[in-house]
Order: C-alpha cells, then sequence, then structure tokens
C-alpha cells in the first residue's frame, strides 16, 4: 500500500492508468497493448464492435479477469494477485452490469445495504439510510421492499446502479448497462447515469448509446479485435474520424 | 413512465364462465375422451375388487385383543399383537422400567421438530432450542443422573434409535456436505481432489459394506484395549455416507448459481466466505431443496440397515418382537405398524419441504 500512495501522490489526478495491458483468452489474443488514463471526474465512454475486448477490458480494471501481461493502477493501488489490494480496488470500484446481477433472494433494500453493512461495516441503520437516499436519487423510493424479481428491467439496471453508489465509490464502470434493457426503459436508466457524470463521478462506459455518448463522455476511446485504435473528445469522434475501422463502425451503428 | 399506463382507460371484458357442477367436473377429469372413459372405468372396477377384502382384513374381521398368539388367528388382522408388543417394538430393549425416557426422547424429538415449522423460532433461537433438545436426549437416554440409572448405548433401540440415527446424521451429514459440495468446486487443486476423492469412494461402497467396516473391521486396527462405542462407530459412518451423498446434491445447486452473481458479490468487494454464505448458499441451497429432502428421507428409512451390525432400531426392534413363540405369524401387522411411523415422518419431511420452498422461493414469485 505504501508504494501505490506513493503513485497517487504524483499524479494526484489520475485514477486509474492501463500501461501495456495484454490478455489471453487460450491462443486467443483478447486485449493487445492497452493503454488508458482516466483523470478523476473524467467520462470515459468505450465503443466497438462486439468481440473487441471492450468488456474484457472493462472488466479487467476491477479483476473480475486477469490481465496477464502490462500494469493496472486503480485508485492509487496496483492491481496484482494480492487479494488485500484486489478487495481495496473493488471497495473503490462500482459496477454496472448488462444482465443487472441483482441477488434475488433479497429484498431491494437488502440488496443496498448488504456490501456497506458486510463491507464497510457501517451499522444496519445507516446502510438503510443510505439505501433509502440512493433509491430516491435513482427514483424508486417506493420498491425498497419488493424483491428484484417483481421489479422491471430498467428499475432493476436503477436498482443496481443505487446499490454500487451505496458503497460511495470513487469510480463506476457501465458494461453495457442498457443493452438488455426493452427500448422504453433504456432513457430512464441514462438519465440516472447522466446525472451522475454531472454531479462529477468518474465514469468508464462501454455503450453503444451514442446519444449519451454525446452529452457527457469527456473521452470517446474505439476500440477493435483487441486494440485502442482511436481515442478523441466525441466532439471530433463523431465528426472526424481518423481511422478507417472507426468510420465504418460509426457508419454502421449511426446509420439509421 | 410507470404512470402512463394508468392514465389511458382500457377497456377490460370478464373472461368467459367456466363449467361447474360435479357432472361437468365428472366430464372434464374422467370422460373427457372414450379412451379415458375406458381407464376410469377400469380404475373403478379395480377398486371394487381390492377395496372390500382390505377393508373386511383390516378392520371388519380383525381381532383386537388377545390372549396369546393361538386366540388370534381368525379371518382378520390380529391388532392385539400390536396392542400386546407396541412397547417392545417402540423401544426394544432399552429396560422395560426405564422406557418412559425412551418415550420422552421420542417427545423431545417431535417438540424439536414441531419448534422448527414455527417461523418466528428461525435462526438463532431455533439452534439453541436444537442444543438443548439434544442434550436432553441424550441426558435421557444415557442416564447417569442421581435417579436416572445409567442404560449402555448397546440397549438403544426401537424408535429413539432410529430418531437418533437419522437427526444426527442430517445434522452432521448436511455441513460436512456442504462443505465438500464448496471444497469440490474449489480453484484449489488438493482440496479439490481430496474431495472428489472421498466424495466417488463413499458413493461407490454400499452403506452395508461401510457399516460392516465401521463395527467389525475398524476394532481390528485399534490397539488393544481401545474400543470405541458400536453405536458411535454406525452414526459416524451414517454421517461420512451422507456427507457424500448430499455433497454432490448441494453442488447441483452451486453450478445453477449464475456466474453474473458471483461477480456483482466480487464486485462489491465481498470476500469468498462472504459471497458463499449470503449470496451463493442461499440460493442454491433454496434450489436444491427437492432433492435434498429426497435424500434425507431416504437416510432415514436407511436406518434401518443398522440391524446388520446388530443395533435394534425400529425395524430391528421389530423383528425382535416377531421372535416371541406366543405369537407367531403377525409378520403383516407389525409391518403395517412400523410403516405407518416412518410414513408419517417421512410424510412430514415432505411437507416441510413444501414450507421450506415457499418461504425461500418468496424472491421468485412475481
Amino acid at each position: 500500500m505504501s508504494d501505490a500512495k506513493a503513485t497517487e501522490g504524483a499524479t494526484p489526478a489520475l485514477v486509474i492508468e492501463l500501461q501495456g495491458v495484454h490478455k489471453w483468452y487460450g491462443d486467443f489474443h483478447v486485449l493487445r497493448d492497452i493503454n488508458l488514463q482516466v483523470q478523476k471526474g473524467e467520462k470515459v465512454v468505450v465503443c466497438g464492435p462486439s468481440g473487441s475486448g471492450k468488456s474484457t477490458m472493462i472488466r479487467c480494471i476491477n479483476r473480475l479477469e486477469e490481465h496477464q501481461q502490462g500494469r493496472i493502477v486503480v485508485a492509487g493501488i496496483e492491481l496484482t494477485s494480492d487479494l488485500k489490494n484486489i478487495e481495496a480496488i473493488r471497495r473503490e470500484v462500482g459496477m454496472v452490469f448488462q444482465q443487472f446481477n441483482l441477488f434475488p433472494h433479497l429484498t431491494v433494500l437488502q440488496n443496498l445495504t448488504l456490501a456497506p453493512i458486510w463491507v464497510r461495516k457501517l451499522p444496519k441503520k445507516e446502510a438503510e439510510d443510505t439505501a433509502r437516499y440512493y433509491l430516491e436519487r435513482v427514483r424508486i423510493p417506493d420498491q425498497a421492499d419488493k424483491y428484484p424479481g417483481q421489479l422491471s428491467g430498467g428499475q432493476q439496471q436503477r436498482v443496481a446502479i443505487a446499490r454500487s453508489l451505496c458503497m460511495k465509490p470513487e469510480i463506476m464502470l457501465f458494461d453495457e448497462p442498457t443493452s438488455a434493457l426493452d427500448p422504453e426503459m433504456i432513457k430512464e436508466v441514462l438519465d440516472v447515469m447522466i446525472g451522475l457524470a454531472q454531479e462529477g463521478m468518474t465514469m468508464v462506459c462501454v455503450t453503444h448509446e451514442m446519444g449519451f455518448a454525446r452529452t457527457v463522455a469527456d473521452m470517446m476511446v474505439f476500440m477493435d479485435r483487441g486494440e485502442v485504435i482511436e481515442r478523441a473528445p466525441p466532439k471530433d469522434f463523431f465528426a472526424n474520424p481518423q481511422n478507417e475501422r472507426t468510420r465504418t463502425f460509426l457508419s454502421q451503428i449511426l446509420a439509421h | 413512465m410507470a404512470d402512463l399506463a394508468h392514465e389511458i382507460p382500457v377497456a377490460r371484458a370478464a373472461p368467459p364462465p367456466r363449467s361447474v357442477g360435479v357432472l361437468g367436473w365428472l366430464r372434464a377429469n374422467l370422460f373427457n375422451s372414450v379412451f379415458n372413459s375406458i381407464l376410469t372405468l377400469l380404475a373403478v372396477g379395480l377398486l371394487a375388487l381390492a377395496v372390500p377384502p382390505i377393508i373386511r382384513w383390516g378392520l371388519i374381521d380383525a381381532i383386537w385383543s388377545a390372549p396369546n398368539g393361538q386366540a388370534c388367528h381368525g379371518g382378520g388382522a390380529c391388532w392385539a399383537f400390536i396392542a400386546n408388543k407396541f412397547r417392545l417394538i417402540l423401544f426394544g430393549r432399552y429396560p422395560a422400567d426405564e422406557q418412559w425416557r425412551a418415550a420422552a426422547v421420542v417427545f423431545v424429538f417431535i417438540a424439536m421438530i414441531a419448534m422448527a415449522c414455527v417461523r418466528q423460532l428461525r435462526g438463532r433461537r431455533l439452534v439453541i432450542i436444537w442444543f438443548v433438545g439434544l442434550s436432553a436426549v441424550f441426558l435421557l437416554m444415557a442416564g447417569g443422573l442421581p435417579g436416572m440409572r445409567r442404560v449402555e448405548t448397546a440397549l438403544w433401540s426401537g424408535l429413539p434409535l432410529t430418531l437418533i440415527l437419522a437427526i444426527v446424521g442430517m445434522l452432521l451429514g448436511f455441513p460436512l456436505g456442504v462443505l465438500l459440495a464448496l471444497g469440490r468446486r474449489s480453484t484449489l487443486p488438493a482440496v479439490r481432489a481430496i474431495c472428489v476423492g472421498y466424495i466417488e469412494l463413499v458413493r461407490g461402497v454400499p452403506l452395508i459394506t461401510v457399516l460392516f467396516m465401521a463395527s467389525l473391521m475398524l476394532p481390528l486396527f485399534l490397539p488393544a484395549g481401545v474400543t470405541i462405542d458400536k453405536l458411535l462407530r454406525a452414526q459416524t459412518a451414517f454421517v461420512l455416507f451422507a456427507a457424500a451423498y448430499l455433497a454432490e446434491v448441494v453442488r447441483g445447486g452451486l453450478q445453477a448459481i449464475p456466474k453474473g452473481q458471483i461477480e456483482a458479490a466480487d464486485a462489491l468487494g465481498l470476500s469468498y466466505l462472504q459471497r458463499t454464505r449470503l449470496i451463493v448458499l442461499p440460493q442454491a441451497l433454496a434450489m436444491v431443496i427437492p432433492p435434498l429432502v429426497n435424500t434425507f428421507i431416504g437416510m432415514f428409512k436407511d436406518t434401518s440397515l443398522v440391524l446388520i451390525v446388530s443395533l435394534f432400531d425400529l425395524l430391528g426392534a421389530t423383528e425382535f418382537a416377531l421372535t416371541d413363540s406366543s405369537w407367531q405369524g403377525f409378520a403383516v401387522e407389525a409391518d403395517i405398524f412400523i410403516a405407518v411411523i416412518y410414513w408419517c415422518f417421512c410424510f412430514f419431511m415432505s411437507r416441510y419441504s413444501q414450507l421450506l420452498e415457499r418461504e425461500f422461493n418468496r424472491g421468485k414469485r412475481r
């Protein structure tokens, strides 16, 4: 932890740093020499065709996937196989999944208070107050005692966002948060995410919602076949993509 | 968004009326096709043939009291045998003047089981109740307190023995089984190998051989003068055996947990133990309640195998009662009697599992 702190002191604003990260699934090279820096408060949107490694990359940031080469430093802590470091990073990094992954055997309130009580060791009362506050924030305060299975997809995803926020993370990762939703529910989730972005949360989002990307992103990252092909602020990225592959991808998803 | 649906009035229609009445029910359920009508008539015919003789044998012609076996051989069942022998069947070789203690043990067990059905007691309080209950059971059976003669375990028999073997077997076998199932899915190769080896070894041999080995071969390996209580040996064999079977049932549940559940728990920073205890096991066990109870019911009836190492459980005590020379030839009546006892406990387990299923699957109900 001590040298981790030193890293933080050197570049106080840098909260995520990937340097030369490689990963293989068997012989398949999923991540090739990924370099990425995210400053505190920055919003990075990652896009690219399916199978391009964007989910794998974002999942390396909280060690749901293990990288085999290179260096990943998150919130001033380097990711190694040291369980202590991994758990410390996971406390600071919230994650929202495509399939929500709420705990179906617990009520909404229990979903939200579980980690604060067991990981942060908060008293139950305090954890519940925090949970109700965030349920209010994601605009479903009256669903606290329901089970996830009784909610719509959009509501479930908003609960999942609230569940992550209850841990008061420094960074939020979103792995295609709207891809499993019915079209009429996408907006309610994006609205919550936009609100979060406006409050200055550091965010890394894998998404195909280009409207959302234009609104909130500070930086667009385009990935293809395991590589970062292009990175640019959204204005340049959409108006003037440099790489041929980026142009092809954008023309495909913006065609209609 | 959600309010939108309520603001626009929608025309609603009532569902069409369903046919009602006895005739409607009969037609819908028993005579809805030629084939089903034939089956219905055949079934009624078979019942007409089988039921009256059973009633005549079991109730009308039955003999309810008789001084001895000779006087009890009529056309019907001899329930007098049961009336005469029920203490022997229920309590076996337990000393006759201390049988109130064995009876008390049965009542303590039934009380403990009843408490497990009360939802308000679930959790820590139930654990305490069961701990106290089990202590009382062993105190009552073994004695040793002033005023209570010590009764050695070789004399423990009948229904109390069956209940002890089954319930202690389940209580200890279940957690051991859960550990084995978790170990079998561990990422540590050594742990996994030990668990797989254990499960495959124990599952691969018949319970009878394990009981045999525990009671006949184990003493050969122990140094002279060291003896382990026979009941303890049989009980241990039982626990180890149950654990292997339960482990595989639990593993089925563990495998059914979606990977996303584990990732979500990890992403929140839960440790392995927290994740297993709070997220994985509650869901995995709720999913496998039916096969778990299936295994428990099987185990309950398997306790009768201890007869092979001359422990007299409910079945053993019944066999013992049947050897009385003045009451010969009433095996059917005796078997029906204990079958009813076994059935009551197994049926209870089945109902209890349905109660648990309803409770644990609340989240799934929409």
